[in-house]
């Protein structure tokens, strides 16, 4: 099947109070991957749920070849033959790949599904995707690279040839990073039309043909000529300002040893790990999907248990049974999945920046004092930027950026001697992330430990003073600011065998 | 989606009203179908009726408060009725064979801690289900109630331990008085303590309330030992009003308990609750029973009609949240 260019005219769409795309008008054509850009907030999103038939725009109009598509609920959509593969993927863990392929039109007679036919299709779906894919798995035991391929073949099986993407790669390793690449590369050559939203640049101009802005739900401008364009006129574009960089790095002085991690072990370690950060010092760890970098957090956080090796804390030894003794001691972890172990996504911000510190600041520690909570509330969102129109506002109306400043606002509340950020800026526009920077260097030169992980090694390189690399569970070696490279740390990062 | 507010703050207003309507929308409902229970019903506003009606309102607002912190953390309990029944069966129990007001009310509540402490840690610490575990002793507590009491009424016969449910204070019942408290006490302990901005914290994210350094599994077990003695204060004051323990009571009374928090605007969810959802639900629950009841509407319509107000509620909840 041809497929025809997807066109969108005009497109605005509005939500009580805000809107989030105003005229939005660009094509993608087929036979090419097309990328859509923008910070949080931007649209890009909100332009892929009226892509998928989830929101129903207030103006303009979708075209599909000469034909006016007006979807009016997902289905629409899908039968139009538009996939839209989300983040979150929209697959029964529990069932299998190959229901999970067909659900909602399993092979059946009177209501009794037909097995064997089951699986020929799925088989059949599966074929030069993922080969290696047994359709009688459980979908839930596949690794989040291989769902993604079912969602792929799914979206295929069904005769798309509009294939959108949103944030395809953000909890991908390497390695299937690389096939989804292939994959998409694919697609394109048989000429579908491929929608590609993502924040890496890197896959942005690896894969896409052209690429179009979005900023605060207006179009922008559209690039075709990937050869002529520059990495720093895209951000520059996207940002609407010149950056020069945002990571804002400045050299400091390294103070006595805050935390020495010695010989440490403990789940998802697979040899002991040693290493210590100083005051004022921001250490980066890097390591691919699985390199135990969130377990070491988690072992240093106090929510898992050591199983071997013992912690320091200036010089004073650290023993860890809950969260509360890391947080006490003056460990503060901002975890990975900010909406899952982050925020209480129905309690205010005021609520989501006070609730550790407040103990400390109540009479007989149980009773609230109102100056304290509004007082700090009010501060800590003026320091950090958070924006946010009262302090009252539930925190789960913010931006992910906002979210994140307001939970390093509750650490601010305390006295903080080391630092853990896990992915700090994942999923964060480039104007929120300079401002996370900001506030991490700013912490280190008050003469904080800094411990920062990351999957970005723009990012790890851009504000670390020293970087480990973690593999597999171990830890593979270090290198300072200077000597750091792409290439170096990915060697370290890969898994020996794949190295070789 | 994101909202950047400060880039429009002409949009603030409007969302300001809907968040006050949202909050008040329930207390102001209760407050409109009393009025019109008062214009529509003989009877409705006479002293005696008011009397009947502050009564009723009593035992489930009693034990709505501390359901609201077991809703609000995101569990809730089912034990409640059968801890009521207990408890007006070992005061009675424990009255008759020591003839003493306070041992009677105090092993009572004593009972109530009890049953609320192993709820909690077989919910905390154990991380056993709630609905399971409390399913569980609801059942045991049933039980032990029928046994201590020989399966019949025990009655009392201390007149001074009539004052709970039929004393009067200023011409109010006393256990209307202890429940207005009890709305008082419970809603500043939500607002206004550590205790209650963490049961908040955990119903809405667990992991992140654990992360964020809040005692979680020590918060829970309060929550049900604290839920556990309220329950038993509620069975005390029935008892009282009864004059008599009886082991069959109260049964099904966990659900009109829950039912009121829910239909009040209580999230079964978790990290929503305030004590006005509960008034407001306990209000309306018991304004509409008893306007049926004036009017003569057979119990079995009744069941009918309380239940599809229920599901009315939260039909338009959901609808509320699209």
């Amino acid at each position: 099947m041809t497929a025809a260019a997807l066109r969108f005219d005009g497109i605005g769409k509005t939500f009580p109070g805000v809107k989030a795309l105003d005229g939005i008008s660009f094509s993608a054509h087929p036979g090419q991957v097309h990328a859509l850009m923008g910070e949080n907030g931007a649209g890009k999103s909100t332009l892929l749920k009226i892509l998928g038939g989830a929101y129903i725009p207030n103006s303009g109009t979708l075209q599909i070849g000469e034909q006016v598509m007006a979807f009016k609920n997902a289905a629409d959509s899908i039968a139009s033959g538009v996939a839209v593969i989300h983040q979150e993927l929209h697959l029964v863990p529990e069932m299998s790949v190959a229901e999970n392929l067909f659900l909602g039109h399993l092979p059946a007679r009177f209501g009794v599904v037909n097995r064997g036919l089951l699986r020929k299709q799925a088989l059949a779906c599966l074929k030069g995707l993922a080969d290696e894919i047994d359709p009688a798995e459980k979908l839930g035991r596949l690794s989040l690279g291989q769902r993604q391929l079912v969602e792929i073949a799914k979206a295929l099986s069904r005769g798309a040839h509009v294939i959108a993407f949103d944030e395809p790669t953000s909890s991908l390793s390497a390695r299937e990073i690389d096939r989804l690449m292939a994959i998409i590369a694919r697609l394109r050559d048989e000429g579908k039309v491929v929608l590609y939203v993502s924040h890496r640049m890197e896959e942005v101009f690896r894969i896409c043909n052209a690429v179009t802005v979005f900023k605060d739900g207006r179009y922008v401008r559209t690039f075709d000529d990937m050869s002529a364009l520059t990495h720093d006129q895209l951000v520059t574009c996207m940002v609407g300002r010149d950056i020069q960089d945002i990571y804002d790095y400045r050299p400091r002085e390294h103070g006595e040893v805050a935390l020495k991690v010695d010989s440490l072990l403990g789940p998802g370690l697979r040899e002991p790990i040693s290493f210590n950060v100083r005051k004022g010092e921001i250490l980066g760890l890097f390591g691919l999907v699985g390199a135990g970098r969130t377990e070491l957090f988690r072992l240093l956080s106090g929510l898992e248990r050591v199983s071997a090796g013992q912690l320091q804390l200036c010089g004073e030894p650290l023993h860890l049974q809950s969260p509360r003794d890391a947080i006490a001691a003056g460990v503060l972890l901002c975890p990975e999945d900010r909406k899952k172990e982050g925020i209480i996504p129905l309690s205010s911000v005021a609520e989501n920046i006070n609730i550790s510190a407040r103990g400390a600041h109540s009479t007989f520690g149980w009773l609230l004092r109102d100056g304290w909570e509004q007082g700090n509330a009010d501060q800590q969102i003026k320091a950090m930027k958070v924006k946010t129109p009262t302090a009252a506002q539930k925190i789960m109306y913010l931006s992910g950026g906002n979210q994140q400043k307001a939970i390093l606002g509750r650490w601010l509340s305390m006295p903080m001697k080391v630092l853990l950020l896990d992915e700090p800026t994942r999923g964060i526009d480039i104007g929120a992330k300079a401002e996370i920077y900001q506030i991490i260097h700013n912490l280190a030169a008050q003469g904080i430990a800094v411990i920062v992980v990351s999957s970005d090694l723009m990012e790890v390189m851009g504000i670390a003073d020293r970087i480990l690399v973690l593999c597999e569970g171990a830890l593979r070696g270090e290198q300072t600011r200077e000597h750091a490279t792409e290439s170096n740390l990915l060697q370290l990062a890969l898994p020996r065998s794949l190295a070789n | 989606m994101t909202t950047q507010h400060n880039v429009l703050p002409t949009a603030r207003k409007p969302l300001d009203l809907r968040a006050l309507l949202d909050n008040w929308a329930m207390l102001l409902a209760a407050v409109s179908i009393f009025l019109l229970c008062a214009l529509l019903i003989d009877n409705f506003l006479s002293p005696l009726n008011m009397r009947g009606l502050g009564l009723a309102i009593s035992t489930v607002g009693i034990a709505a408060c501390t359901m609201l912190f077991c809703l609000a953390s995101g569990h809730f309990d089912l034990s409640v009725g059968s801890v009521i029944a207990c408890a007006g069966v070992v005061a009675a129990i424990v009255m008759r064979d020591t003839d003493s007001v306070m041992l009677g009310i105090g092993a009572a509540l004593l009972m109530g801690l009890m049953v609320g402490l192993i709820n909690g840690i077989v919910i905390a610490k154990l991380r056993v289900n709630a609905l399971i575990t409390t399913l569980a002793t609801m059942q045991i507590v049933r039980g032990l109630a029928y046994i201590f009491a020989n399966g019949k009424a025990v009655g009392v016969s201390q007149n001074q331990f009539f004052v709970f449910g039929n004393g009067q204070l200023f011409g109010v019942p006393v256990p209307i008085l202890i429940t207005i408290l009890c709305f008082l006490f419970f809603g500043w302990l939500l607002n206004y303590t550590t205790y209650g901005r963490n049961t908040m914290a955990i119903g809405g994210n667990p992991e992140a309330a654990l992360l964020a350094g809040v005692n979680v599994d020590r918060t829970k077990i309060l929550i049900f030992a604290v839920h556990g003695v309220i329950g038993a204060l509620a069975g005390v004051i029935l008892a009282s009003r009864m004059t008599s323990g009886q082991p069959m009571i109260g049964q099904g009374f966990e659900l009109t308990v829950i039912s009121a928090c829910v239909l009040g605007g209580v999230s079964l969810s978790g990290g929503v609750g305030m004590i006005r959802h509960v008034i407001a639900g306990v209000l309306i629950l018991a304004i509409i029973e008893n306007a049926m009841n004036l009017k003569n509407i057979d119990t079995f319509y009744q069941y009918v009609i309380r239940g599809s107000i229920l599901l009315l509620a939260v039909v338009i909840d959901r609808m509320k949240q699209r």
